[in-house]
């Protein structure tokens, strides 16, 4: 979709004045059917992935394998060289699997650092993150998208998108400075 | 409304507060500000121009810390020997800097995982700068055990690496656990650390007037627009961050507490170690969070972010903390006594009277045990004097601590022929006061480039952030020009 000026539409987006009447226009976007959409906010807002229709983040799962990966990598750090490239008799004691408690504390941090970074990079590949450019910063009044300001943004390319639907959407919800955004 | 809020002020909104419902809550910030405030204030410290305190503060933490550097670099050309440690004081200041260092680090881990976890809504107001006291103690803390080794350069055999003498380290020693804690303690602080700062970022970016500055917070703030789709993933990340932290703080002292515990030195050789040493750490890292806040907040005029209120309650937690410390050297000597063990009833016997013994009256009984019960009355925990003195009296005290832990137990040996006592020599005492330059130098520069409070957090505790929230007439929130919102 183009504007007569030819530039390509990214979205259409609008502005709003609290964090309750972006939660209200939210829940009706939703129940509208759209897809492509969401809303931006300086600060997470309670209840706003219930208000979007998103379930709950899966970033755990990652994580999970993540500390597993740890758990294992230390498994055989410890054990592969006190146990057969290079035993270390400490203390008179058994090198074998007997030795385990020994390693608990090496085992658990290896655990908690893999999962720390699995999480860390799950979490910006997951969002996306980084990218250098977004169409969304194109509208000069999203920079208070990151200060005091609400903004909801329906994309073009959503199946159900048409301009009229979506300003009308946006118009009824009280939405504010309602514009047209460009992709680049 | 300048600023300001001075204890009685507060004391009156709690009272008033309380009147028609008795569970109210004095607000976590305070003056009914709004989120532009927030922004301008908090952003506002790094956009204004650089204050000239700031570059006195700099000029001279950053002299301290080239006189530290400088010290680290004469022992490592010439050796351990420049330090006063010998036979049969063999850890001696280095030790104790470095436990002194890495339990003041805990306070941020704290702040940040275990009372998130514990839904302290208070914490968004501290959590940032305690989490970068951490990284910067943490720092500190670092380069002690890594320059005691003597040959630095062969710092390297600390990590499991195959090499060509196929030699491979200990996984049984204490002293290898704690290269793993340590390293990972600071690692995981980091990634905390600056996932939470990512948004804040952003709002720097979004509010950045050169274009150089914009490039900067641009870089950093890996594109965050602050999408409900991404908040989704991020509040999962960070929820799962405290949860791996929560752990990791309570083992990183415990690992450095087995160093001692499982040697067979009396004063050493104790199962309360871990315990003790945790409850220490969280003791002095409060008395630290609370040194470096109190002039920052008056600094930067952030009252009613940082209120009396939040002061209270870490007053409170170091009454607390420094209560369960008190208890563990009650409990150490008792089990000592108890032992029947003629070396442990000795070593005790020589903390309290031996050749150290003002280290114990002034460091262990005067600042840690007693100056925190000044904590019991609200008169002293709402006076900012009493508070700072208090905090420098635990700081002070929780380094004495580990010295008589430390130099303490070792000076007096099994045999009387073997005792000897520890002098400092010029670079013992320089390369730590050099870290308290490198600790102040980086504290400045976080404070003057990156927000010292979490603006995204700060905002979710205020009452416009709830989605079900509806101004009530006539009780518009105060802009930061004093404009009503438009």
């Amino acid at each position: 979709m183009r504007t007569p000026s030819g530039n390509k539409v990214y979205a259409i987006a609008a502005e709003y004045p609290s964090a309750a009447a972006l939660y209200e226009a939210a829940k009706r976007v939703r129940d509208a059917g759209f897809k492509r959409w969401d809303v931006h906010s300086p600060f997470p807002i309670h209840g706003m992935d219930d208000a979007m229709g998103l379930g709950k983040s899966w970033l755990s799962a990652p994580v999970l394998l993540g500390g597993i990966t740890g758990f294992l990598t230390a498994i055989a750090l410890t054990f592969g060289p006190s146990t057969f490239i290079y035993p270390l008799i400490v203390h008179g004691k058994p090198t074998d699997w007997r030795t385990a408690p020994a390693f608990f504390p090496i085992m658990f941090e290896l655990t908690v650092l893999c999962a720390a970074f699995t999480c860390f990079f799950a979490m910006l590949i997951m969002n996306g993150l980084p990218r250098w450019h977004h169409p969304i910063f194109n509208w000069d009044r999203f920079s208070r998208a990151t200060n005091d300001s609400f903004f909801l943004v329906i994309e073009a390319r959503d199946p159900r998108f048409t301009e009229q639907e979506a300003v009308q959407l946006l118009q009824e919800s009280g939405g504010q400075h309602i514009t047209v955004v460009h992709e680049d | 409304m300048n600023g300001t809020t001075t204890a009685p002020q507060v004391i009156a909104a709690e009272a008033e507060a309380s009147v028609g419902d008795p569970l109210a809550r004095v607000p976590l910030v305070l003056n009914k500000r709004s989120f532009s405030w927030v922004t301008e204030r908090i952003a506002g410290v790094n956009e204004g121009p650089t204050p000239r305190w700031w570059w006195v503060a700099f000029s001279v933490s950053s002299l301290v810390a080239a006189i530290g550097l400088f010290c680290l670099g004469y022992q490592i050309a010439v050796g351990v020997g420049v330090w006063g440690l010998n036979h049969p004081v063999g850890w001696a200041w280095d030790i104790t800097n470095f436990v002194f260092w890495i339990g003041i680090g805990h306070a941020g881990t704290l702040i940040s995982a275990i009372l998130f976890l514990l839904r302290q809504k208070w914490r968004t107001s501290i959590n940032r700068a305690a989490e970068a006291m951490t990284l910067f103690a943490v720092i500190c803390a670092a380069i002690f055990p890594g320059v005691h080794v003597g040959r630095v350069w062969m710092a390297w055999f600390l990590a499991p690496v195959p090499n060509n003498l196929g030699i491979w380290p200990n996984f049984r020693s204490p002293l290898l656990w704690d290269v793993f804690a340590v390293s990972t303690y600071f690692s995981v602080s980091v990634l905390f650390w600056y996932t939470g700062l990512i948004p804040d970022l952003a709002t720097l970016r979004d509010r950045a007037k050169t274009k150089i500055k914009k490039l900067l917070y641009g870089i950093f703030a890996v594109g965050w627009r602050g999408s409900n789709r991404n908040w989704r993933h991020y509040e999962m990340a960070y929820l799962l961050l405290a949860g791996l932290s929560t752990p990791l703080v309570l083992s990183v002292h415990s690992v450095v507490s087995f160093d001692f515990a499982t040697s067979v030195i009396p004063g050493w050789h104790t199962t309360i170690f871990p315990p003790y040493f945790v409850a220490g750490a969280i003791f002095g890292g409060f008395a630290m969070v609370l040194t470096l806040l109190i002039p920052a907040r008056a600094i930067f005029k952030l009252h009613d972010v940082i209120t009396e209120g939040h002061i209270d309650k870490m007053a409170k937690i170091i009454l607390l903390t420094g209560m369960i410390v008190s208890y563990a050297y009650a409990m150490e000597f008792f089990i000592a006594w108890y032992s029947g063990n003629t070396f442990e009833r000795y070593t005790f016997w020589n903390r309290i009277f031996g050749p150290y013994w003002w280290y114990w009256w002034v460091g262990m009984l005067f600042c840690n045990a007693i100056t925190p019960h000044l904590f019991w009355f609200k008169k002293m925990r709402f006076n900012i004097y009493v508070v700072f003195f208090v905090s420098m009296c635990v700081n002070a005290g929780m380094w004495f601590e580990r010295f008589i832990i430390i130099v303490g137990s070792l000076h007096r040996d099994f045999l009387p022929s073997s005792w000897g006592m520890f002098y400092p020599t010029w670079v013992d005492i320089w390369t730590f006061i050099g870290t308290f330059g490198i600790f102040m130098s980086l504290f400045l520069l976080f404070i003057r480039y990156l927000p010292m409070i979490a603006m995204s957090e700060i905002k979710i505790v205020l009452p416009e952030a709830d989605p079900h929230y509806h101004t009530p007439e006539g009780h518009h929130p105060v802009q930061a020009g004093g404009h009503e919102r438009t």
